[in-house]
């Protein structure tokens, strides 16, 4: 089974992830830039932020045979902080890089004033540097914050058909189904969405468009929900192109919309040039 | 066609492969001259790349220097892994830099606001366009970094040049810790040759292996011999049984990449 986790927080996890990730399918992450649990105060913490997920990170995932793009942009919780919006005016200057495949995660956190300028500017940054854009739904007051998040993607430059949009659940898949987005699910131990309801969404709306993701970072969460996902949409009927459909071909297509996808991973394998984070001799099997 | 540059058909050989075989070819030689370089590119690059690298040379001529928040030139700078391959990115970015006509300030700017590819171009890039020593800070940033692909650069012919004793000492113990061949460390014969520090460094590290019953590094026996100060050519390599009190313990291991141990992580 290949997996392409299209929303995952990698620089919040240990090399054992990307180890157990590989050995559970996944070849290829996309890392969307998004808040790091303790609020920035500044732009220069957003710069040398994405500048890791443009080469530290990637990197680091290269070691473990995945292929890791990202996706930039200020997220919807710190775009309320003064502080922290000018980093708007730098991001056109990083969305030219060949890694970005994506504006995002941007979209709506507590629908402020300030969440609806965000939002608006980065969907035309999208539209500039046709980029597709990750745009994540809230979690308080859902279905609202869905139906104004695609109002205002309506009004932008940018196409539904190139627009993700993260964190359904049975509530608002729906409607951004009928809006001709993509549909993105996290599936998460505790909250958001599980793998059976998972399964369930997908034998009621099928696979099409459908992305599933584990959307692990730093909270409680589980980088290997795609491959229970997978493993379970085979236990319960669907068959291995339908995973493969959902698990990688969706994805790749979602984000090939930028013209950038590059699923070869750069050599930089222990055999190659050796690397700096297997720590201790690699113990072979004789 | 938005999907023209996905390189979906790589998808089978990355599941396939764990890190495997993706070498693209031997890359373009960037210490040759930049017309050898651009001859060697022209050769290889598609009909559709070469267009574009031409154009953006001529541009990068036209309109060297600083406009604004970013340059045209900078912009194909950013852009050239996926319009000629990463493969070609370093060449190309190379040839942008040379043509951009790209001073010091220039390249400390691409270089600060660059990925780790275009960082690793600016690297390459110094010895062609800076004379002097102004431009090592970019060499010490990246010998301060842990990613391989920036350390190799790093001590490519502008550290030779300019970089001072103590750290050229550290870069070549570092390119021992992380497994960066020290192939790529450039002049490594001279640089090395008669230095006693270094000798005594690569010594102690020697030791410090074989206490843990670790393997040591078989570049370690390629460097060592060029401190000698009589040394001539450079030997052929065979490294000899460790000059070790703990036995055959730290005999280097033929399936263990060299300096795969990464005892230097502290720094990070």
């Amino acid at each position: 089974m290949r997996i392409f986790d299209p929303h995952i927080h990698m620089t919040s996890r240990t090399t054992d992830d990307y180890q157990a990730m590989y050995t559970a399918g996944v070849r290829a992450v996309v890392e969307p830039s998004f808040w790091l649990g303790q609020p920035r105060t500044s732009p220069a913490s957003f710069l040398d932020y994405f500048d890791a997920l443009l080469g530290w990170e990637p990197f680091r995932a290269a070691q473990y045979g995945i292929a890791h793009h990202c996706t930039l942009a200020l997220n919807p919780k710190e775009a309320n902080d003064p502080r922290c919006t000018p980093v708007l005016d730098e991001l056109p200057r990083y969305l030219v890089k060949d890694q970005v495949v994506a504006v995002g995660e941007i979209g709506y956190d507590s629908m402020t004033p300030a969440e609806d300028t965000a939002l608006a500017a980065q969907l035309q940054l999208a539209a500039d540097h046709a980029l597709p854009a990750l745009v994540h739904t809230p979690h308080r007051d859902k279905l609202t914050g869905l139906r104004r998040t695609l109002d205002v993607v309506r009004e932008s430059h940018l196409p539904t058909d190139r627009v993700l949009v993260d964190h359904l659940n049975e509530t608002t898949v729906k409607e951004a189904k009928d809006s001709g987005c993509w549909l993105g699910f996290s599936v998460y131990p505790d909250t958001k969405m599980d793998e059976e309801r998972m399964v369930a969404i997908l034998r009621t709306y099928g696979p099409e468009r459908v992305l599933v993701n584990s959307a692990a970072d730093w909270g409680r969460s589980d980088p290997l929900k795609t491959r229970k996902v997978g493993d379970l949409m085979l236990a319960e009927g669907f068959s291995e192109d339908d995973v493969d459909r959902v698990l990688w071909r969706n994805p790749v297509a979602f984000y090939g919309l930028s013209g950038r996808l590059d699923l070869d991973v750069p050599v930089t394998d222990v055999t190659h040039e050796g690397n700096s984070i297997l720590r201790g001799p690699q113990k072979t099997e004789a | 066609m938005t999907h023209s540059r996905t390189h979906a058909h790589q998808a089978t050989s990355v599941a396939d492969t764990p890190g495997g075989p993706v070498t693209p070819d031997p890359h373009t030689p960037l210490t040759t001259s930049l017309t050898t370089l651009h001859r060697h590119l022209t050769a290889r690059l598609g009909e559709a790349a070469r267009a574009w690298l031409d154009q953006a040379l001529d541009e990068a001529a036209a309109h060297p220097g600083t406009h604004g928040p970013i340059s045209p030139w900078e912009l194909r700078l950013a852009e050239a892994g996926r319009r000629c391959g990463p493969e070609h990115a370093d060449a190309v970015r190379v040839l942008i830099l040379h043509a951009a006509r790209a001073d010091t300030d220039a390249l400390t700017r691409v270089y600060a606001q660059g990925t780790a590819a275009e960082r690793r171009a600016v690297l390459h890039a110094l010895p062609h366009l800076v004379s002097g020593p102004q431009a090592l800070p970019l060499v010490e940033d990246a010998l301060r970094t842990n990613d391989t692909r920036l350390l190799a650069a790093a001590v490519g012919p502008y550290a030779a040049r300019h970089l001072a004793a103590h750290q050229w000492r550290h870069a070549v113990l570092k390119c021992l810790f992380t497994g960066v061949p020290v192939t790529e460390v450039a002049e490594l014969d001279r640089r090395a040759r008669a230095d006693a520090e270094l000798a005594r460094m690569l010594g102690d590290y020697a030791a410090e292996r074989t206490a843990a019953g670790r393997p040591v590094p078989q570049d370690l026996y390629r460097v060592l011999p060029l401190t000698d100060p009589e040394a001539g050519p450079p030997a052929p390599v065979t490294p000899p049984p460790p000059a070790a009190d703990h036995g055959t313990s730290g005999a280097p291991h033929p399936h263990t990449a060299p300096g795969a141990d990464g005892a230097h992580g502290k720094e990070s």
